[in-house]
């Protein structure tokens, strides 16, 4: 996709009938460049910078403290699992989606972004209404000693509600757009379902696939409210790395808090690096069917 | 395999897609199923192949009721219009499919498949694509790899659902025969569905129309096209000339002029009737009796004939006449000009019983 604009664009540029005047192109690019730098960048940069202020020996001090390597260790987990939920959970419900017909449809597609229109904080409490020490199951989960909140099994219902749509939103619209022909032209060979979704379904949504499960990661590692709500917040136990930061921060442990924000500030740009390179990839195989990975003759 | 088909109804939502239809394939036959789109033609042979499931009705392959048999065990081969190829498989990958999927006790080992594969990329003439992508072949190609892919599992019956449909005229033309040579060549029983008349009538043993669900006639192309059964047929298979009159002694009785034929039909009763544009004459003398008065439009030149449009002086009506070029120059005729039309043959039916 973006290959194919930038290709449009430059044409436009180069044809002096389609070409804007200087002054109106170095205001658009400096403006967006200005904001860019302003809100994006600089509070970027000082992340790293106040992280590092003090040299790389108490930067490294702060990340292997116990409780920074067990809100590391925690924050793995929770994205450890939860994402290959949601990747079996999304692929699913795009596939019912895009390929059936049936009653409630357009409620199961409402219902699949409720959770980008719910503040994630509604959605902690919402568990604690349900499972809390005073809540509907809560006494039913106390008797059998069981624990939800504050520990890890609500974490990692909490995040595993706010990250439900990112994969299924990124299928649907594909998969509705690839249709079923090719699905009925695997069964009509003799494929059973297993063998026509691993050698044709998959291969054809692999890219948004992967796109959509590291959009989900990357919120999977850094919601903050959602999970706040439910962890409790116990050191070294219920702490992920979001909630870790804030308390570091509150206890005016800056250099501490910074290290650890940095931290996150690195998983979620080689986040990015890894999501440009799926789309470079995703843009390259949709055009030239695969091209890139085509033997010479 | 022989097919049969029978009382198949079926619905979408409040749009009756196929009613009660039945019909016999005869093994080793080629089968044109015809009509506009929406007649249910594509329907039907999806719910041969088993992609989609009749509301009542059964069809019966090989003299057995199919109905509960998987897509997968039916053995039939399904070529899709717009070929359906797997995108991120090449050529050789997508022949190979139908048998890298079969169980392991009947998987043939590699080697065995590429003999297979090469064998069927020769058959449709595409051995030189084995390692392209779809996406880097023309669209009779994709078609053609289509139909090999299909063959690879040596299907029992060949459904083809308007194969050429998204191709331009010329390569269509080309397949045509192509297929028609493939199909004297291979004898596996064929149905496929079509729009396109021409290509029913040139491919086709037997040609079975379509309209709203329902057949309206089959049998041999040029049974159908000469012995049209219904106006719809006539009209469906070629241009027509529409006439509105009334049976009379000798002919029909259209305005004030009474046009030669033989009738079938009692004195008084109304009819359609029906011409081609090459079964009207056009006659510059105005005084001949028996011609409807019109006036000419246009003369398109159409290569090996021409086409001469006009206008009904009687009622407001337009006409279509076949011309050959000779007679063309004979007749020297200038747009504007009245001329008399006089039909060499008229097809009528009954326009009481086309109202019930």
């Amino acid at each position: 996709m973006s290959a194919i604009s930038t290709v449009a664009a430059s044409r436009y540029e180069r044809n002096s009938a389609t070409r804007e005047t200087p002054w109106l192109k170095y205001t658009l690019l400096g403006l967006g460049l200005g904001y860019f730098a302003l809100f994006i960048l600089m509070p970027l940069i000082a992340v790293f910078f106040e992280a590092l202020r003090r040299g790389w020996g108490p930067y490294l001090a702060a990340v292997i403290e116990p409780d920074a390597l067990s809100a590391i260790r925690l924050t793995l987990t929770v994205a450890l699992v939860s994402v290959p939920l949601n990747l079996v959970f999304g692929v699913a419900a795009a596939w019912l989606i895009a390929k059936f017909e049936f009653r409630g449809k357009q409620f199961l597609l409402t219902f699949i972004d409720l959770p980008f229109s719910v503040s994630p904080v509604v959605v902690g409490l919402m568990y604690i209404l349900l499972f809390g020490a005073n809540g509907w199951f809560g006494a039913w989960l106390a008797a059998h000693d069981i624990r939800l909140i504050f520990a890890l099994p609500g974490i990692l219902m909490a995040t595993i509600f706010v990250t439900f749509p990112f994969v299924a939103r990124e299928l649907i619209p594909l998969m509705q757009s690839q249709g079923k022909e090719e699905e009925e032209a695997a069964i009509v060979l003799g494929a059973s379902g297993w063998q026509m979704f691993w050698h044709v379904t998959l291969p054809n949504i692999r890219w948004a696939l992967l796109y959509g499960v590291i959009l989900a990661n990357a919120r999977a590692m850094g919601e903050f409210g959602a999970v706040s709500v439910v962890s409790g917040k116990i050191r070294g136990a219920t702490n992920t790395m979001p909630l870790q930061v804030e308390i570091l921060y509150n206890e005016y442990n800056f250099a501490a808090a910074f290290a650890v924000a940095s931290l996150l500030a690195l998983l979620a740009l080689v986040t990015l690096v890894i999501k440009t390179w799926v789309e470079h990839r995703a843009a390259d195989g949709q055009g030239a069917g695969a091209a890139g990975t085509e033997k010479p003759a | 395999m022989s097919i049969q088909v029978r009382n198949i109804h079926k619905r979408f939502g409040s749009f009756v897609a196929l009613d009660d239809v039945s019909l016999n394939f005869h093994e080793g036959e080629l089968v044109a199923l015809l009509g506009p789109s929406g007649c249910g033609k594509t329907t039907l042979l999806r719910i041969i192949a088993g992609l989609e499931q009749a509301d009542a009705g059964s069809v019966l392959l090989e003299g057995r009721d199919a109905t509960n048999t998987h897509v997968r065990e039916r053995q039939v081969g399904f070529v899709f219009q717009h070929y359906a190829l797997f995108k991120h498989m090449t050529v050789f990958d997508n022949v190979a499919f139908g048998l890298r999927v079969k169980p392991r006790g009947q998987r043939p080992n590699e080697a065995r498949i590429a003999d297979k594969v090469h064998e069927l990329l020769n058959l449709v003439q595409l051995d030189w694509l084995a390692d392209r992508y779809p996406a880097q072949l023309s669209g009779g190609q994709r078609q053609r790899i289509a139909l090999a892919r299909a063959l690879a599992v040596q299907p029992q019956v060949l459904l083809l659902d308007e194969p050429f449909g998204a191709l331009d005229a010329k390569v269509r033309k080309e397949l045509r025969r192509w297929l028609r040579n493939l199909h004297e060549e291979l004898h596996v029983t064929s149905i496929f569905v079509t729009h396109d008349q021409e290509e029913a009538l040139e491919v086709a043993d037997r040609v079975v129309l379509m309209n709203h669900g329902k057949v309206e006639q089959q049998g041999a192309p040029e049974a159908v096209y000469n012995h049209p059964a219904s106006p719809f047929v006539y009209g469906f298979l070629g241009s027509v000339n529409l006439f509105h009159g009334r049976v009379e002694e000798g002919g029909v009785q259209v305005g004030s002029v009474r046009l030669a034929t033989e009738a079938d039909f009692a004195a008084g009763v109304d009819v359609l009737a029906f011409a081609r544009p090459h079964e009207l004459n056009i006659v510059t003398d105005l005084a001949t009796e028996g011609g409807l008065a019109a006036k000419v439009t246009r003369v398109l030149f159409l290569g090996s004939s021409s086409r001469v449009e006009l206008e009904g002086l009687e009622q407001e009506q337009y006409f279509e006449v076949e011309v050959p070029l000779s007679e063309l120059a004979r007749l020297d005729l200038t747009p504007g000009q009245e001329v008399r039309i006089v039909p060499s043959r008229l097809r009528l039916f009954e326009q009481e019983a086309l109202a019930g």
